[in-house]
Order: structure tokens, then C-alpha cells, then sequence
């Protein structure tokens, strides 16, 4: 069977769901082969070993996490001459985006970015995408070399399925390019203990309606008794509410989740942009005429600062 | 000895109309009004902030689009960008994004160039990927994505938001720079400013002038293929209830019922 390189997104060795997701995505076209690059590349078999990999073509330097996306790139790049895969697909995050197009420039291929979803086909894999704010489903195809397709976070399950994992180094010479970008320094995100946000079953947001940083707390309950992520809308990040990694929409994540909560969210288009493709979308707002309601399964015209911890309460009284 | 800054700027169909498909299944750009994108306008902003601050420089604004494109480059120029480059071609009509990037960076040559700005995404296609493909093809560093970015002394630095950490980049120009909407709020253009523009000069480039192939780029050239583009069902109805003191309750026997409590 034809091998499908998956390109391994991981922090020190701890495999990022959406990784998985690609695995699931994978079998349905041939055998996934991953690709594990910078420290702590080789802990990430066993799990990947778990979800279907046959091999896991790894590499350690120090490159990786001292120049920007192209040391990945000239990486994936000799992953794609050993194995020669049927297609390449890449997790669709800003960087991962930027990994694939680069490698499919260089090997002569065509790029689809954020699938949410992935079939064989006779010519070759079919990506459905979702475009113009998720008013469209579009079906594509690669038509040139072999296909690179980046896939979003949530558009495959994550399935058991034990292959062999094997890990196998793989030879990696960085071109004269890989050094081109210095990263001179780096914070990492302070973990707020809740799931990420384009990874979680269920998100939680607040918009211009939640009034205030201090009144993010309503919001921030609620998603705990959901165990849900945190989502803002940009003028909630704009005013300094709550911090621009949670703002949904356009120009923030793009999720989609089983189940989407705004709370005082108007439901702008470059919102709906992050957001309608969720299965299940409930609003909180206190105008019966905002826009959000067009996409709603449910929805409470009231104002938030009554329904939400109503909502929280009966939460933990059911929970128990 | 003078910054050559040019900017890439797209004209897209306005997001807040009823985007569609046209028959050959590419971005219908007749029927919706378009203007410069706003994401494209950040770039704009910066490449103008970051002349500002050189002894001398020159902000060149470059477009790849048909004949309304023309509109882009102008508000580009009335906000302060000093010339504009259109590159227009009835061939062009269906490029892909690596046929796009092709243009650019050849049309980028052509004009000559220490720093290349770009906005992080168009808000038609949103791939985010054009500025990474134009650093690829010129071979020069990608400093991508930047919410915060200056230039001094040849060396261009800036930070970078991403999933799990904020990096602080740097690199020598020439080089290719993209910006987010967290970069700073875009200028609007003054009176004086628009009177200007119109004086500004814009050259108009066709695929020739840069010695592409008609086959390189298009529809045809193209190295994806949309196969069908269909119109999302309408969501159906849902229940919407008026809160008179029970909403959160109403709410919560909902969320039970789906079974998410
Ligand atoms: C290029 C571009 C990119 C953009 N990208 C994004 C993006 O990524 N994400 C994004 O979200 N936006 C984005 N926007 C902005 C977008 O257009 C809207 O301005 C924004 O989404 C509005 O946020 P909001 O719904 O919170 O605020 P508003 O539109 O002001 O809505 C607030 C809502 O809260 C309700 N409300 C007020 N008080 C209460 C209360 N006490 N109880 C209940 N309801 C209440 C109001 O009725 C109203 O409907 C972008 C815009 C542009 C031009
Ligand atoms: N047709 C075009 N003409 C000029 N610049 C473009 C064009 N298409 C894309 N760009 C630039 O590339 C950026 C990213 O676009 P994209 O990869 O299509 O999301 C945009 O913000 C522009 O700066």
C-alpha cells in the first residue's frame, strides 16, 4: 500500500491531538509514515505506534528550534524523497501552513490548505474545504506532483488502530536558506489548565457584551463546568479583555467544536469565520435581532449577566 | 542609501457581501464590491511606519489582479505609498496560490527590493501561505506573521505570536516580512493624501514584461483543481426563548437533552 507522510506537531515528545486526527485521515489513503523532527522527536512512537503509524522517521537538532519553518521544511523535504509518498499532509496551523507550502513549491506539487475533512479518490485525495466564512463546501483535488494537504484541528476522530511505529533516523542536510530567520528568544504560553482552544469538544466565548476584563470570570466558570476552552471575540481582545490567542474568528482560531457558546457576541461574519462550521451553537444576547441567532440551535434572548451563572449553577447542581 | 519597500496588497470581494463561486469555480469577482483587503492594510500601515523611521526610503505598492485592482493600489497610495505596480494579464485570470507567488516574486525582482511587507492572509482565499512561497522563490528569509516589527541597521526583527510560544525573530534584509492585524491600527487616508494619490504614478505590467509563460499561471496552470463548490445548507431553526427569569435553566435543560451535561 502507498505510505502518507504525516508531519508530527509536538511539544518535547507529547504528541498534539491534531496529529492524531491526520493519522485517522491518513489510513483512509495508505499507510502513515510520521515524521518527528527537534528534541524529543523519538518519545513520540509509542502514541503514534497507538494511532497507525507503521514508521516514524524522526530527527534531533538544535536548528529546529533556533531558526524559523524552514530547517521543517528541508526536513520534510527529505522525507518526501525516501519514501516517495502517495501524498503529505500537514496539520493546519499558522506555521504548519507556511511548512507545507514551502515543501510543495520545492517538489513541484499543488497545496490545499485547511481540509476539514479527507476521501481517496480515483485521481488521488479529495479535500473538502469550507470557505467565505463557511457558507461554502468546496470539494479539491491536487493536480500536480504529489499532493500536500494541510487538514484543520477537529476534522477526524481519533481512532486506536496498533501498527508497528518503527523508528527510523532520517538524514536531514539543511539548505543555505535554513538559517535565514534567527529566533532569538521565545515565552512560552502560560498553560491556563483548560483545553486548547481549537482542540476542545466545547468552547466558551464572551464578546462586547461581557463589559469588562474583570467580568470574564462569569464566562471563565461557565466553561469550567463544562471542562470547555475560552474563546473571545476581537472586540472583547481589542478592548484588552481577554488575551488576542483566544479570539475567535478570521483572524484568530478557527474551531469547531461539538458545542460553541457565545455569550454577548454579535455574530459578525469575520466571526462566523472561526465558528459556524461547530455542530452545535447556542447564544446568550440580549438582542433578539443579532445576527448570531441566524446560526443558533438554541438561544436565549436575555442578558447574560442573569443567564450565564444561572446557567453555571444548574450545571454543578446536575453534575452533582 | 534608499529602503526599497514593496508591498504586496490584494483586491478582494468585500467579506460583508454574498461571496459566490463563479462557473468556472473561481472566486466570483463581478457581482461583490471590491476593495484592498483589510488585512493588507496592516501591511501597508508598516512598511509606511517603518519608512518613516529610515533616512530615506520608497514604499512601492504592488497588486496582481484585474483592471478594479487598480482601486487597491490607490487607497494604498492615499494612505502615503509612493508608486504602485499592477500586474494584469487576462492569463492570470484562476492562479493558485503558487502560480501567484510566481508574480510576485518575479514582479518584485523587476522592481527591485530590500523588503518585501505582506499582510498575514487575504480575506478571500486565507491561506496565509503567499508570503512564505514568496520568500521560498526569492530565497530570501521569511519573517512571518509579525505583531510587532521594526527594521534597523539592515536587520529586520519582530515578534511572533504563536500556539505555544512568542518568538522573537530576526534576520538580515533582503527579506520578506508579513503582518497581523495585532500589528497596529492602519492610518486612514487625508484629504491631502487621497488629492495625491492621484498624481502618484502606477505602472501596469502584463505577464511579458516578466517573462511568464502563459501556461505557468491561470486556471490551467493551475496545480489544484476545485471540483465542486456547493452552498452550505441553511443551519435549520433553532429554538430561540425570550429569558424571563428561567433562560439558564431553559438552557441547561438543552444542553442535558444533547446530552452535554
Ligand atoms: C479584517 C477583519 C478581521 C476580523 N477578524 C475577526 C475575528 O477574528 N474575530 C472576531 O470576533 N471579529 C473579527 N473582526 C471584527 C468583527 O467584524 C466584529 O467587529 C466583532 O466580531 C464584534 O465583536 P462582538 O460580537 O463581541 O461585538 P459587537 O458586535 O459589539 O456585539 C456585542 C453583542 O453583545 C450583546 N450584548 C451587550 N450586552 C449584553 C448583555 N449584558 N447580555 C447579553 N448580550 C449583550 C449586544 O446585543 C451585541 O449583539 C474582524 C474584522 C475585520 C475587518
Ligand atoms: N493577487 C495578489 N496580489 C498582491 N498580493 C497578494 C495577492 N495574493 C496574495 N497576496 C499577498 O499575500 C498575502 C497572503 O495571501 P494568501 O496567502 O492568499 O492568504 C496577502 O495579504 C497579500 O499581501
Amino acid at each position: 500500500m502507498a505510505e502518507v507522510l504525516v508531519y508530527v506537531d509536538h511539544v518535547d515528545g507529547a504528541v498534539r491531538k491534531p496529529t492524531l486526527e491526520l493519522l485517522t485521515l491518513a489510513r483512509r489513503i495508505g499507510e502513515p509514515v510520521a515524521v518527528a523532527l527537534g528534541n524529543g522527536a523519538a518519545d513520540t512512537a509509542a502514541t503514534l505506534a497507538e494511532h497507525g503509524a507503521v514508521k516514524v522517521l524522526t530527527h534531533e537538532a538544535s536548528e529546529y528550534a533556533e531558526y524559523l519553518v524552514v530547517p521543517k521544511v528541508d526536513a520534510l523535504q527529505a522525507a518526501v524523497e525516501a519514501v516517495s509518498p502517495a501524498a503529505v499532509l500537514v496539520p493546519s496551523s499558522a506555521e504548519g501552513k507556511e511548512i507545507a507550502a514551502r515543501l510543495a513549491l520545492r517538489i513541484g506539487s499543488g497545496i490545499i490548505t485547511d481540509a476539514v475533512d479527507l476521501e481517496a479518490g480515483d485521481e488521488g485525495p479529495v479535500a473538502t474545504q469550507s470557505v467565505f466564512a463557511a457558507s461554502f463546501t468546496t470539494k479539491s483535488r491536487v493536480s500536480k506532483g504529489t499532493p500536500v494537504i494541510t487538514v484543520k484541528p477537529n476534522s477526524a476522530a481519533v481512532e486506536a488502530a496498533p501498527a508497528a511505529g518503527s523508528v527510523e533516523a532520517l538524514d536531514v542536510s539543511f539548505s543555505a536558506q535554513a538559517t535565514g530567520t534567527k529566533i532569538t528568544g521565545r515565552t512560552p504560553r502560560e498553560s491556563t489548565g483548560r483545553p486548547e482552544l481549537t482542540e476542545a469538544a466545547i468552547v466558551v466565548s464572551g464578546g462586547r457584551g461581557v463589559n469588562g476584563a474583570e467580568n470574564f470570570s462569569i464566562i471563565e466558570a461557565l466553561a469550567d463546568s463544562l471542562g470547555a476552552a475560552v474563546g473571545a471575540s476581537r472586540a472583547a481582545v481589542d478592548a484588552g479583555w481577554y488575551p488576542h490567542t483566544n479570539q475567535v474568528g478570521q483572524t484568530g482560531k478557527s474551531v469547531s467544536p461539538q458545542l460553541y457558546i457565545a455569550n454577548g457576541i454579535s455574530g459578525a461574519i469575520q466571526h462566523r469565520a472561526g465558528m459556524q462550521t461547530s455542530k452545535t451553537i447556542v447564544a446568550v444576547n440580549k438582542d433578539a435581532e443579532a445576527p448570531i441567532f441566524d446560526l443558533v440551535d438554541y438561544g436565549v434572548v436575555g442578558d447574560l449577566f442573569d443567564v450565564v451563572p444561572q446557567l453555571t449553577e444548574e450545571i454543578k447542581t446536575r453534575k452533582g | 542609501m534608499s529602503l526599497r519597500i514593496v508591498v504586496t496588497v490584494k483586491y478582494v470581494p468585500d467579506a460583508t457581501g454574498d461571496r459566490h463561486f463563479a462557473d468556472d469555480l473561481t472566486v466570483d469577482r463581478d457581482d461583490v464590491d471590491g476593495l484592498l483587503s483589510e488585512l493588507d492594510e496592516y501591511a501597508v500601515e508598516q512598511a509606511l511606519q517603518i519608512a518613516e523611521n529610515a533616512d530615506d526610503a520608497e514604499v512601492t505598492v504592488l497588486t496582481i489582479g484585474p483592471e478594479d485592482a487598480k482601486d487597491a493600489l490607490r487607497k494604498a497610495l492615499s494612505m502615503g505609498a509612493d508608486k504602485a505596480i499592477h500586474v494584469e494579464d487576462d492569463d492570470l485570470h484562476g492562479t493558485d496560490a503558487i502560480g501567484t507567488s510566481l508574480v510576485l516574486a518575479k514582479a518584485i525582482e523587476k522592481a527591485g527590493y530590500d523588503l518585501v511587507v505582506s499582510g498575514m492572509a487575504s480575506t478571500d482565499g486565507t491561506m496565509g501561505v503567499v508570503p512564505a512561497l514568496v520568500a521560498e522563490r526569492l530565497g530570501v528569509p521569511q519573517v512571518t506573521l509579525l505583531s510587532e516589527v521594526s527594521v534597523e541597521d539592515g536587520t529586520v526583527k519582530g515578534r511572533r505570536d504563536g500556539d505555544a510560544a512568542s518568538e522573537q525573530l530576526e534576520a538580515q534584509l533582503p527579506a520578506v516580512v508579513s503582518v497581523t492585524d495585532q500589528s497596529g491600527e492602519a492610518r486612514y487616508p487625508s484629504f491631502k493624501g487621497i488629492m495625491a494619490a492621484k498624481k502618484k504614478p502606477v505602472e501596469s505590467w502584463d505577464l511579458s514584461d516578466l517573462d511568464i509563460e502563459a501556461e505557468e499561471v491561470g486556471l490551467d496552470g493551475a496545480w489544484t483543481k476545485v471540483e465542486a463548490a456547493n452552498q452550505r445548507p441553511a443551519r435549520t431553526a433553532g429554538t430561540i426563548v425570550k429569558d424571563e427569569g428561567e433562560g439558564g435553566k431553559q438552557l441547561a435543560e438543552f444542553l442535558a437533552g444533547q446530552k452535554f451535561i
